[in-house]
């Protein structure tokens, strides 16, 4: 059945006719919204797109590091600013996907995918959102919780800070296949050390729940410890009892459960 | 709800209308006739269908078809200077980086990507440039070692031009 595509000049149209129609879905990059049309999904009938310049914008250059959702995977790692964050977007398909896929859409993506999420739920991203009322912001973590049954608002853009130590952002991606392959776990981490010990770390788990998770126990167990094999034990130990790990094709429950904690590891004490 | 879009393939404009939903890889093929980019998982997971939209590469079964209005699209059929081939196609034929043919097309898009952006590349550069592409034949050794021929080749002859 063919459907009725919306373009818009303005993403706050955008926001509106999402907001009227229950039977239509927004557009951003096509590689989640354009599998389901060729899956033959109906359960939507209109495809809404904007051509809103801000959608695509980019601030990276100060401290707060502001993205418009329809910010490509290649745009960020065609900025040098960005260049803590290009481990992430590599993880993210292949060359021709990246040109298409978008930091609003990553925050859609359904278990094993969302890499960019998880690394965005590390570095505390909040949202701006936009409906038929006007604009809102909410921080990352409350929108991921209520993704599936949240009110119909459009993301505009994310931002968060930068981290001052750029090596205290970490990020690993376990796959079966390489280069490219879905996630069985992946883990962002931004782990501050002052004096050698670790503080205020932020975890962020992938393909360890529905959706992207913080990783409070984890989290806890590195306060205030070095990063050394003894340092992390706690943390290595905790990560075995995070989240809600599904089982699919890649790996089960039982097997995530396992191996998170390794990777965990690896990425804390810079391990290949 | 069809819409008139227009777009440069391959060098030329063309005139096309687009169903509503419809894919770019849909458009190319079926009204375009242009049936170089292949369909294989519609899933945007195997990049048989990789085109390049305006110089970058692009899964063509996940781009709404309206999407290229006004923009340049270049597909393997555009690839070849009338009956002179690619550097790129040589070194796949010389080097035998074929076997069932299917994935060749998007392999050969999303190397020429890669060489239009880093004429040079490294064999991981190359690996990672065809990350998205899957051969099934799993002829990847003399995928890669053409596309680092065709590199080497095409860096000769500007050099003679140069020179």
């Amino acid at each position: 059945m063919p459907l009725e595509v919306r373009t818009t000049s303005t993403l706050s149209e955008a926001a509106s006719l999402l907001q009227a129609e229950r039977t239509a879905r927004f557009l951003a990059g096509g590689t989640l919204l354009m599998r389901a049309v060729n899956e033959g999904d109906v359960s939507f009938s209109t495809i809404v797109r904007t051509t809103d310049p801000a959608f695509g914008r980019m601030r990276a250059a100060g401290g707060r590091i502001e993205l418009g959702a329809g910010v490509t995977m290649a745009q960020i790692l065609a900025s040098r600013e960005l260049a803590f964050l290009h481990p992430v977007a590599r993880a993210v398909g292949g060359p021709a996907v990246r040109t298409m896929a978008t930091v609003g859409g990553n925050l859609f993506a359904a278990h094993p995918y969302g890499d960019f999420a998880t690394a965005l739920l590390a570095l505390d991203a909040r949202l701006q959102l936009a409906s038929g009322f006007g604009v809102r912001e909410m921080a990352l973590e409350e929108f991921l919780q209520a993704r599936e049954r949240g009110p119909r608002q459009l993301v505009t853009a994310v931002s968060f800070e930068r981290p001052s130590d750029p090596t205290a952002f970490r990020f690993r991606k376990m796959t079966r296949t390489h280069p490219k392959g879905a996630a069985v776990v992946t883990i962002a981490a931004l782990v501050p050390a002052s004096g050698g010990r670790v503080s205020a770390a932020r975890v962020a788990l992938g393909a360890m729940a529905a959706q992207p998770i913080r990783a409070r126990a984890i989290e806890r167990a590195l306060e205030g410890r070095p990063l050394t094999a003894e340092g992390v034990a706690a943390a290595v130990a905790a990560a075995a009892r995070e989240g809600d790990p599904p089982t699919d094709a890649l790996a089960s429950a039982w097997y995530r459960r396992r191996v998170v904690g390794v990777v965990l590891r690896r990425l804390l004490l810079g391990e290949v | 709800m069809t819409r008139a879009i227009r777009l440069e393939l391959n060098g030329t404009e063309v005139a096309a209308v687009a169903e509503g939903g419809e894919n770019l890889l849909s458009l190319l093929r079926g009204r375009l006739g242009d049936t170089s980019p292949k369909a294989g998982c519609l899933q945007g997971t195997c990049g048989a269908c990789t085109v390049l939209v305006d110089g970058e590469p692009v899964v063509a079964c996940l781009m709404l078809a309206e999407a290229v209005d006004g923009r340049r699209v270049t597909t393997v059929r555009g690839l070849a200077d009338g009956p002179r081939l690619h550097p790129l196609q040589e070194a796949f034929m010389d080097g035998f980086a074929a076997q069932c043919g299917f994935c060749t097309p998007g392999m050969l898009m999303a190397a020429k990507a890669l060489l239009d952006r880093e004429p040079q590349p490294t064999r991981e550069q190359v690996i990672e440039a065809i990350a998205g592409n899957v051969c099934r034949c799993t002829g990847y050794t003399p995928i890669v070692d053409a596309i680092l021929e065709a590199a080497r080749r095409m860096a000769g002859r500007r050099g003679r031009v140069e020179g």
